[in-house]
């Protein structure tokens, strides 16, 4: 089905199961501990070998000899592979590193050898028996260092053009009556997602299968068969249920190499898991960026100029961080210009992490925009509303297809007590605490794409959906249901799910926060296909039917589905496809952020009272889980304003603290109560479901709104995230 | 005594005073020399020692090796796998199972350390068909996103009631000398010890409040 | 994680005894901090003698006053006493500042104060570290050091003592009791236990080889206003920026610890007469001689503040 012209009424508006606050459909499975996750297939793999990886001790240079002798003859080791026996090895197609090191060692924790043992203990010990000798190579480690040589990205499919302008920036921020130029930066972050990178591999034959935890299956398979040299139809992939991902599973990582050659090695089925203190060097994460905001307006707070530049490194050929993404298109401005540049650096991957570029670039923007505000005198909340725009700053003309960033704002500051807000920094004390309050504004594109599902109706009158999408944490197992459901008039409860599997349909996958509204919609397409197969069996005209109550409903005529698989299952299966409605249509999500603080007087210990965040995202398919995606990125963009960054240490090469005690994410105790409006929205440009995803939206701008609130607590400007007390201190 | 196997394997039990003590009568191979890389390490053999423990309400008798952990034991002997893997280094929770009653990261103990313990795991608390209150609240209020931290999640929560109820202090307790009740700040500060990256954090706290009835 | 044989024994004497029998063999008690290091290879024992159930868990009180609190007391067993939370409150305070409830719940007295530091470089067997491999270096003095020590640190070593335990425990005058593989007992004052980095930050304590600690003993108490403030930027689960051990008496006297700044819990008895002068002139005197690195001089403003801010609620 190619979707092509904005949707009409369809059964899916009936919401009569779409659109319902529904508990998770795999609750009692997650709750009760028999979800399996990649490494727990014990009954499908009985005599799985455990396989360890040894991570190189150096950030760059060369392996020059690996004595292997003690670990050979450590007890239970089955097989050590290591660049030397491996075979050739690719890249995969979205990630630049090679997942084995040698001789070339390109980062610290690169793969350098992996262990087969008997037992996981006897494959640790191994491990560590390998001893390695390199010749180490100067690297280039340092972002600030290198923003000189830095250069505009290659173009790519997920890289926006090294720069754009409109209209004459330079001319008219010169001008400009009020402006500001500052700087900024945001460290490298870790996904740190629960479950680490986690694979068992089978081989039968010369065919793969790897139970494994990867959010796009399609390009896992892609990946994987690329990497290895052999043909996709060779490997299936199994990820039926992921313990988190936020980009840091996007496809093939070493773990699912490592596993495969090390099953092939071994010749039996091998389980490995990256160990915690590995992944932070080993595999991606968010890049640091150094980011330069210009921002010119009249003095009635009208923007005349807005100008972002933002600096980022990776290995070489790894993508750029696209921080400038949302300036482009946020705020109104006839004068524009965005540039991205990009050094070469010597540390782990950078690469996609929840909302990539938007989460970062608006880190620097929102504060820019609270800076700004305070310069014109204006309140922040106002000077936002006065700057927004009903079309693409770029292209005017260009209309949103929805776009409710003033009602977000206004609904967020009626619902915080905005209006308590003292806007003189330092004002408001309780005890021993100063209370600020801080605004930020969100947005993150709604991009769709292809994906495709299969659906079966059973003698017993249940429907099985089937497709190769994930579900990361985001709900997709029971909103893929809520939808097949309401397409075939059956209750939720009629409706099995399967995903993660590369023998079903290919989906989207999970990433770009494009997983719910394009997985529905392939299974939307599928069950126009089935209700037509149904009509056709039954004798019903599909165009006039209604699928109510477990049948199919004409007029007085009616019939059970139940009826039309007699004969034996229906199974129905479609893609559906985009046409040019997204390049019309400028398709994005928006929302407010409101934080309140408390800084201690004495310590500057920061510690957040309140958060609100108010969204849309077009039609929300299940209240209760969309919710939770917006309290969830709340709360990582609690992380990435306070404590989240892994330190880099330019004399070695490496992030220090990579393990979960060094690299603090937010525990229950830094969370207050979290409040979400989730603003009315349907956009029948994106699908027939009107949908859009929201999982990526709600982190974007909640950094900048907590640094707002710790200025206007403190009056100290805090331009390097993390926000923490050694740099209020600094400055008291 | 048992014999050796082919992979240097040997385990003998030996009494001494009364207790069980694993040794191991293989030669220890020397190694020498490394450069940029750990302290060379000497091959030792596996030694391997019995233990036994309940593990929800059944007896469980293993023969491991003395390196296993609890929660390896669970997972990749008993292959109770609802106990989660997060960081093997006592820094997220996930491993969170109740000993005896009281919670402990079970990456951090030796299964060796658990003779004749009675160990209760999120498969003891309850099952997709006959819910623990603390498992369907969590459903209800949607206290899980990717469902990997979640049993030791619920685990912990389970645990922090009974801590509660029982008076143990926390950071959060205003007085040290009166008697603590439920409160989100008290069950916030106490679960801490339970990362959950997809943040559902507000969720698991109302969750708990319900079960506690506060 | 090498191989390792394992033991139970019953009895501390027969643990004292053991251990003197084997070379390489350590005492294994909550785990939770040496089962942590021995995944990584930091620690390396060859023989693991479990004394979880040698008794030494009770918390009883001393002729003269104080309380005798068992090496094997959980960490929740003690911060949860009855006796502990009335009399000796910075104590209470400080354990449940610590690590997360599981921890506390497997931790115990003696392995607390045992904890070895979490300086990232100790934990990264790649890099050179002269506490893990005497003689390798230190990267941590011109590498990341923003929540190390500095205070009492060497060229050798900026690693912090990490725990919260020990700095109440110091600011009480407590005693550690110890029984060594002859059957020998002694007692060492808490201010004796841990020892400055200088060029041998390998060695942590003054406690000989093999030698076990089987309590701790807390004089009388003193009495006073008991406050711990433990300052960090996680709201829990994590290790002190700076932590202050407080007790103060209404004549503005008083005496105090801090922790998450030095090599061991840090107490200058001598600087405790300026205390009725205020935070500023004690914590001057507090912190002669520190040396910190740009990345952790901080530390020396928020000790001073931290003081400030314990000193005016011990007056509220």
């Amino acid at each position: 089905m190619k979707f092509d012209k904005p949707a009409g009424q369809n059964p899916i508006d009936q919401l009569k199961v779409v659109g319902k606050p529904t508990d998770r459909i795999e609750g009692p499975l997650k709750t009760t501990g028999t979800a399996k996750y990649a490494y727990e297939y014990n009954e499908e793999v009985t005599n799985p070998a455990y396989g360890y990886i040894l991570g190189a001790a150096i950030a760059r240079g060369t392996i020059t000899r690996i004595d292997q002798a003690a670990a050979k003859a450590a007890p239970g080791v089955l097989a050590i592979v290591t660049a030397a026996n491996a075979g050739p090895l690719q890249a995969g197609k979205f990630y630049v590193s090679r997942f084995l090191a040698g001789p070339q060692v390109d980062h610290y924790h690169q793969a350098v050898a992996i262990v087969v043992a008997e037992t996981f203990e006897q494959a640790r010990s191994a491990a560590a028996l390998l001893k390695v000798e390199y010749k180490k190579q100067a690297g280039n480690y340092d972002l600030e260092a290198s923003k000189e040589g830095a250069q505009p990205p290659n173009p790519g499919p997920y890289t926006p053009p090294g720069e754009s302008r409109t209209g004459d920036f330079d001319g008219a921020f010169k001008t400009a009556e009020v402006k500001i130029d500052r700087s900024y930066s945001t460290p490298d972050q870790a996904h740190a997602m629960m479950e680490p990178h986690a694979t068992i591999a089978k081989w039968e034959g010369d065919k793969l299968t790897c139970w494994c935890t990867i959010q796009q299956i399609n390009w896992g398979v892609r990946d994987l068969a690329f990497i290895l040299g052999i043909p996709k139809e060779n490997v299936r992939l199994i990820s039926a249920y992921i313990g988190g991902g936020f980009g840091g599973k996007g496809t093939v990582l070493s773990d699912l190499v490592a596993a495969s050659l090390a099953a092939r090695a071994a010749g039996r089925p091998v389980k490995l898991t990256l160990q915690r203190p590995l992944m932070f060097n080993n595999t991606i994460h968010r890049p640091k960026t150094i980011q330069r905001i210009r921002i010119g307006a009249n003095p009635d707070g009208t923007i005349t100029a807005i100008g972002h530049e933002s600096w980022s490194g990776n290995l070489p050929g790894g993508m750029t961080e696209s921080a400038t993404a949302s300036t482009r298109i946020l705020y109104a401005g006839a004068n524009r210009l965005t540039r991205l540049r990009l050094a070469v650096l010597h540390l782990a991957e950078g690469s996609a992490m929840r909302a990539p570029g938007e989460a970062s670039g608006m880190m620097a923007l929102e504060i820019a925009m609270d800076e700004m505000a305070e310069k014109l005198q204006m309140d922040p909340v106002e000077f936002r509303i006065k700057n927004d725009t009903q079309e693409d700053p770029e292209k005017p003309g260009r209309k949103f297809s929805t776009r409710k960033l003033v009602e977000c704002l206004r609904e967020g500051a009626k619902k915080s007590g905005w209006e308590r807000r003292n806007a003189k920094p330092g004002a408001i004390k309780e005890g021993d605490w100063l209370i600020g309050m801080g605004v930020a504004a969100a947005m993150r594109g709604a991009p769709i794409t292809k994906s495709a599902a299969r659906v079966r109706l059973d003698s017993n009158g249940r429907i099985t959906v089937e497709t190769d999408m994930t579900d990361i944490g985001t709900g997709t197992y029971t909103i893929i249901a809520q939808t097949a459901a309401e397409m075939m008039g059956v209750g939720i409860d009629q409706v099995q799910v399967k995903l993660g599997d590369s023998s079903f349909p290919e989906s989207s996958g999970s990433g770009g926060q494009w997983g719910a509204a394009s997985s529905t919609s392939g299974v939307y397409a599928a069950c126009i296909k089935l209700r037509e197969a149904v009509a056709g069996k039954l004798g019903f005209d599909v165009e006039k039917a209604r699928f109510s109550d477990g049948r199919i409903i004409l007029g007085d005529k009616s019939a059970a589905l139940i009826e039309a698989a007699k004969g034996g299952e229906l199974v129905a299966e479609d893609t559906m496809t985009y046409g040019e409605l997204s390049k019309e249509y400028a398709q994005d999500t928006f929302g407010a952020h409101f934080v309140e603080v408390g800084v201690n007087a004495f310590t500057y210990e920061i510690r957040v009272r309140r958060m609100l965040a108010v969204c849309h995202a077009g039609r929300i398919l299940n209240p209760k889980a969309a919710r939770s995606q917006i309290i969830g990125a709340m709360t990582m963009g609690v992380g990435a304003a306070l404590m989240e960054e892994m330190v880099v240490d330019k004399k070695v090469g490496f992030f220090v603290n990579h393990d979960l005690a060094g690299y603090e994410v937010p525990v229950h105790a830094d969370i207050p109560h979290q409040e979400v409006i989730l603003l009315e929205d349907l956009d029948p440009t994106m699908s027939p479901m009107k949908a859009k995803g929201i999982g990526e939206l709600g982190i974007v701008g909640v950094a900048a709104a907590v640094a707002n609130a710790v200025y206007n607590a403190t009056g100290i400007r805090i331009r390097d995230y993390p926000v923490t007390l050694d740099k209020l201190l600094r400055v008291v | 005594m048992k014999e050796e196997n082919s992979a240097g394997h040997i385990s003998r039990r030996e009494m001494l005073a009364g207790t069980a003590i694993a040794v191991t009568t293989l030669a220890i191979t020397k190694v020498t020399g490394v450069e940029a890389g750990p302290e060379p390490q000497a091959v030792t053999p596996v030694v391997s020692a019995e233990v036994s423990f309940t593990v929800n309400g059944k007896v469980q008798k293993l023969e491991i090796d003395t390196r296993t952990t609890l929660l390896d034991s669970l997972r990749e002997h008993l292959h109770l796998t609802g106990t989660k893997k997060g960081c093997d280094h006592g820094q997220c929770g996930a491993c969170t199972v109740l000993v005896n009653g009281k919670r402990i990261n079970s990456c951090l103990s030796l299964a060796l350390q658990h003779e004749n313990d009675s160990i209760t795991t999120i498969e003891g608390l309850g099952s997709p068909e006959k819910l623990h209150p603390m498992q369907s609240a969590f459903i209800k209020h949607d206290g899980y996103q990717c469902g990997y931290c979640t049993p030791g999640q619920i685990c912990s929560a389970v645990a922090v009631l009974e801590e509660i109820k029982a008076g143990i202090p926390s950071h959060a307790s205003a007085d040290l000398n009166s008697k603590v009740a439920f409160t989100s700040a008290e069950f916030r500060e106490r679960m801490s010890g339970n990362i959950c990256r997809c943040g559902a954090y507000s969720n698991i706290a109302e969750a708990a409040a319900e079960v506690a009835g506060a | 994680m090498k191989s390792f044989t394992y033991q139970r024994v019953t009895t501390p004497v027969e643990a004292a005894a053991a251990i003197a029998a084997k070379p390489g063999a350590k005492f294994l008690a909550g785990g939770t901090n040496l089962l942590d290091l021995m995944k990584l290879q930091i620690e390396t024992p060859t023989h693991l003698i479990d004394i979880g159930r040698i008794g030494l868990d009770k918390i009883e009180p001393t002729a003269n006053g104080g309380v005798r609190i068992g090496a094997l007391v959980t960490n929740t067993d003690l911060a949860a006493d009855p006796l502990i939370r009335k009399d000796y409150g910075i104590l209470s305070r400080a354990l449940v500042a610590g690590a997360s409830g599981q921890l506390r719940n497997k931790a115990t007295t003696a392995g607390n104060l045992l904890q070895r530091t979490r300086c990232p470089y100790f934990y990264d067997t790649n890099q050179p570290c002269n506490k893990r491999v005497p003689g390798s270096g230190c990267a941590a003095i011109a590498g990341f050091s923003r929540q190390l020590a500095v205070i009492g640190s060497s060229d050798a070593c900026i690693a912090t003592y990490p725990g919260d335990m020990a700095v109440a425990m110091t600011a009480l005058d407590a005693t550690v009791e110890t029984i060594n593989p002859a059957g020998k007992t002694r007692q060492v004052p808490i201010s004796q236990l841990y020892r400055l980095p200088g060029k041998t930050p390998h060695l942590e304590t003054t406690l000989e080889k093999n030698e076990l600690i089987t309590s701790v003993v807390l004089p009388a108490p003193a009495g006073g206003t008991h406050i711990y403030h433990k300052v960090r930027d996680r709201a829990s689960y994590a290790f002190a920026l700076v932590s202050v051990a407080a007790i103060l008496f209404k004549d503005g006297t008083g005496r105090i610890a801090v922790g998450g700044i030095a090599p061991k819990p840090w107490r200058v008895p001598g600087a405790e007469s300026l205390l009725p002068s205020g935070a500023k002139p004690f914590s001057a005197k507090l912190m002669e001689g520190a040396r910190p690195t740009k990345e952790s001089e901080f530390k020396v403003n928020l000790v001073e503040r931290t003081i400030a801010l314990v000193l005016k609620e011990g007056k509220s």
